[in-house]
């Protein structure tokens, strides 16, 4: 599904990723952990076309996107969400949705100015669609607010909702439990797993140990801009290096 | 839908303030003026699209409005082409000359682009001082024939007004229908964040450039529709300073606001004529104006005056309450 | 004259006329180092250094070095004013706005000189009398020196200042990384102050010694701020040698072109360069590139 291979990335002198290569499976959820500073969101960043990398491939589905920019990328099924929600603040939380249908509708500037009768059609279809996964998030109710109005927990769930409605055939999640109470994340963690069920391929960096353990089906560890260990929950658990690396012996 | 309803309310009720005005306002002179505020709006309207919706700042858009003038003065006059057939010459071809310049220059951005538009409206009035033999240089290009349709010529103030008017209407008619379309989602997406815009899969870059041919496309139509109802054009009119005094009008009357384009027009077409007692002073008005907004109505009129009101009462009420 | 000839003329106006860019160019990029602002007003502090002068000598009577000094002073106060008055209470100072409250505050400028001092052009005496000087086949006039001379000074000041005093290398810290300066305990308004200082002074340099060769009046500001900002661009808005190296080619070039090419077309000169310059080497002519971060 997703492979990264040989990635290196250096921000003049500091080495961010050293050699980073992985796969990740498709219909899993896998999770990338590690201390801070361990280059999980610079993974993100250069994965979802944001950053250029120094060196190394990214491939999905088996088709480089290395040399690919952010917006070239929702086409080819791939979506992100940030660490902290990028919404669209002045846009309603509809339209936010709406957004995401963006690569799927083709209305061009002339056809929108003169309402040519297949951009209504369009546009009705694409309100639609963004009603549903409006549901599918469970903020149908906010749908008319303005983004920027929204609690956090629920501007999170508007993001995965927009990342959504995008079609994604892998959807990254940059830290999604970060600064969400107990219940939202358990909230989170059914939506991510309905998400998976969608067939949606998850990839999630995240400090909450508890959420990482209790879905992923695969963990990635990194530390100091290299890969430490990689397997199961279980076996990342037991992992001697892991263990030291966290608790700082290293 | 509420809010859509009232979106039609609100224009059918301009169009209706459009249509009786000159039953009220006889004078020429009147009459003239309301044409330069529909000129006017037409190109704050189209400068708004990229400022105010793309976020993208251009000080040449005298250029454009002057090449619109002039490819419409010199093909009627010199061409004897017909005046539509000019005006859609000139629109195409500045549209098509916009885009290909806007892949470079909209790659600057904040104050390099401001310097590359300024300096591209500066080189483009240049030309039209210095190409005597095509422009009629400084003392500029006369006799150009009225619009007329099936031998009925505008060629009065009333009929005009009329002209202008409606092809204002038309034009915020049509920017309505794109900043609420999914043109005008990304573009107001790109301003909100410009890499989630991205993440989306909006091609900020192309939609920047396409933006700024459109809004000197529609620049270039207000000029033609200006060389044809004035029937005579000279630099003096398409300089730096008319960049700018654009630039104000879309800062007045508000930003990613298509009334508030008219307003911001209106406004500073009205203004000068008003302060005409003062001659050469009104440039001063202009300078404060653009000060003063900045600091303290960044949103321009449009948003400034309700949030005025709502501070007001909101003070008073507390007044109220302090002194219960 | 033969055409090598008429070649020497027109460099060594060529020349003088790019000390003055250089100058205005320093000042912007001075600004710009400092605040990350392009002061669209810098044009209105060059007029102004020239307006004060003809004010200081032909209203008030002063001998001419007197009237300079006090004209230097009084534009460098107007040049902090300016700052107080528009930038610093800027609550949101996002590029636009302060694009917008540059030329704003450029409009007053050039309008209030305007209501004052009338629309007439003034022309400053020579500083040294008007007697051609004959360098080989070429003439210079006494002006030219003095532009040079004083060009060279300033220059030579400026860059001892930010080289060599405490407060010139804090300000060198700001234009690396204005907020690790601030953290380290740099107070960054107080730069931003000096900065404006600084370019304002500048800028009524330059205004006073043109003004005896090209005339002064309210609205010359708007050419020279420009052609000043091009001269920066050129020099990759350095505050030393590549701006004046920018300034010297724009001046030549632009001699040469309204001397060989056509006179109309002069100013459209610097702006082609200005574009040119932006579209294929935005990071200036003297500089090599710097790896851009995405």
């Amino acid at each position: 599904m997703l492979e990264v291979r040989n990635l290196t990335q250096r921000f003049g002198g500091i080495t961010a990723l050293e050699d980073i290569s992985f796969n990740v499976t498709k219909g899993e959820i896998t999770g990338v952990i590690g201390p801070n500073g361990a280059g999980k969101t610079t993974l993100f960043n250069i994965v979802t076309g944001i950053y250029a990398q120094t060196s190394g491939t990214v491939h999905l589905e088996g088709k480089d996107i290395s040399a690919l920019p952010a917006e070239m990328l929702a086409a080819k099924g791939l979506v992100r969400t940030f660490q902290n929600i990028e919404l669209f603040g002045n846009m309603t939380v509809l339209e936010n949705v709406m957004l995401g249908l963006h690569t799927q509708s083709r209305s061009g500037i002339l056809s929108c100015m003169f309402k040519a009768p297949w951009h209504l059609k369009e546009e009705r279809n694409i309100r639609e669609i963004a009603s549903e996964w409006l549901e599918f998030c469970d903020i149908t109710d906010l749908a008319d607010q303005k983004a920027s109005n929204l609690p956090f927990g629920k501007g999170r769930m508007l993001e995965i909702a927009r990342a959504m409605a995008v079609r994604p055939s892998i959807m990254l999640m940059d830290e999604p439990a970060a600064g969400l109470n107990n219940r939202e994340t358990a909230e989170l963690a059914t939506l991510i797993r309905k998400i998976r069920d969608k067939g949606v391929t998850v990839v999630l960096v995240e400090h909450d140990m508890e959420l990482v353990m209790d879905i992923c089906d695969r963990i990635i560890v990194l530390n100091l801009g290299r890969k430490l260990a990689e397997g199961t929950p279980r076996e990342i658990q037991e992992n001697q290096a892991v263990i030291s690396a966290y608790l700082g012996e290293g | 839908m509420f809010s859509k309803h009232r979106e039609i309310f609100k224009f059918l009720s301009l169009v209706l303030v459009v249509l009786i005005t000159p039953l009220l306002v006889h004078e020429g002179y009147l009459l003239n003026v309301l044409i330069f505020v529909g000129i006017h709006t037409i190109l704050s309207l189209a400068l708004n699209l990229l400022l105010g919706y793309a976020g993208q700042i251009s000080l040449g858009q005298a250029g454009f409005f002057g090449l619109g003038a002039y490819i419409s003065g010199i093909l009627t006059t010199t061409h004897a082409i017909n005046p539509w057939i000019a005006m859609l010459a000139a629109a195409t071809i500045v549209t098509t000359l916009a885009f290909f310049v806007g892949f470079p220059i909209l790659k600057l951005k904040g104050h390099y682009l401001a310097m590359a538009t300024l300096g591209l409206g500066i080189i483009i009035y240049i030309v039209f001082n210095e190409a005597v033999d095509r422009t009629g240089g400084p003392s500029g290009l006369s006799g150009i024939p009225n619009l007329s349709i099936a031998g009925y010529t505008f060629n009065t103030d009333l009929k005009n007004y009329y002209l202008i008017w409606t092809f204002t209407l038309v034009a915020m008619g049509l920017s309505l229908n794109l900043v609420h379309s999914r043109i005008g989602r990304a573009l107001r997406a790109i301003h909100d964040s410009e890499v989630a815009a991205r993440v989306m899969g909006v091609n900020a870059r192309v939609l920047k450039v396409q933006i700024f041919a459109l809004s000197a496309g529609l620049s270039a139509i207000a000029g033609s529709l200006y060389a044809h109802t004035m029937t005579f054009i000279a630099p003096a009119s398409f300089g730096f300073n008319f960049s700018v005094e654009l630039v104000t009008m879309v800062i007045i009357g508000g930003l990613a606001s298509i009334y508030g384009s008219l307003l911001g027009a209106a406004l500073l077409t009205v203004l000068p004529e008003m302060l005409r007692a003062f001659q050469d002073y009104d440039i001063i008005v202009y300078g404060l104006l653009l000060v003063l907004m900045t600091m303290f109505m960044p949103g321009g009129l449009v948003k400034g005056i309700p949030e005025l009101f709502t501070s007001i009462r909101a003070r008073a009420t507390r007044k109220v309450k302090t002194d219960a | 004259m033969e055409l090598s000839d008429q070649i020497a003329q027109y460099l060594v106006s060529g020349l003088s006329t790019g000390a003055i860019y250089a100058l205005i160019g320093i000042g912007f990029a001075i600004i710009y180092n400092s605040t990350e602002i392009i002061n669209f007003a810098q044009g209105e502090l060059v007029m102004l250094g020239g307006m004060f002068t003809i004010f200081y000598l032909n209203t008030l009577h002063l001998p001419l070095p007197l009237a300079i000094l006090l004209a230097v002073a009084s534009t460098t106060a107007a040049g902090l004013i300016f700052e107080r008055l528009t930038i610093r209470p800027l609550k949101s100072p996002t590029p636009l706005a302060l694009i917008i409250i540059t030329i704003g505050g450029s409009i007053l400028i050039r309008g209030i000189t305007m209501m004052i001092g009338g629309k007439d052009t003034h022309a400053l005496p020579a500083f040294s009398g008007s007697e051609p000087i004959l360098i080989g086949s070429a003439t210079i006039l006494p002006q030219h020196l003095w532009i040079f001379a004083l060009t060279a000074v300033a220059i030579t000041l400026n860059k001892l200042f930010f080289q060599y005093t405490i407060t010139g290398k804090a300000m060198r810290a700001c234009a690396v990384n204005r907020r690790a300066a601030g953290l380290v305990g740099i107070d960054v308004k107080k730069m931003v102050f000096f900065s404006f200082a600084i370019s304002s002074s500048l800028g009524a340099l330059a205004g006073i010694i043109v003004a005896p060769l090209t005339m002064t009046s309210y609205d010359v500001g708007i050419m020279l701020g420009l052609k000043g900002f091009c001269a920066a661009i050129i020099g990759g808005l350095s505050g030393g040698v590549g701006t004046v190296l920018g300034g010297l080619l724009l001046g030549v070039l632009e001699s040469l072109g309204a001397g060989l090419i056509s006179s109309g077309y002069k100013d459209a000169i610097a702006f082609i360069i200005l574009l040119l310059i932006l579209f294929l080497r935005p990071q200036g002519l003297f500089t090599k590139a710097q790896t851009e971060r995405v």
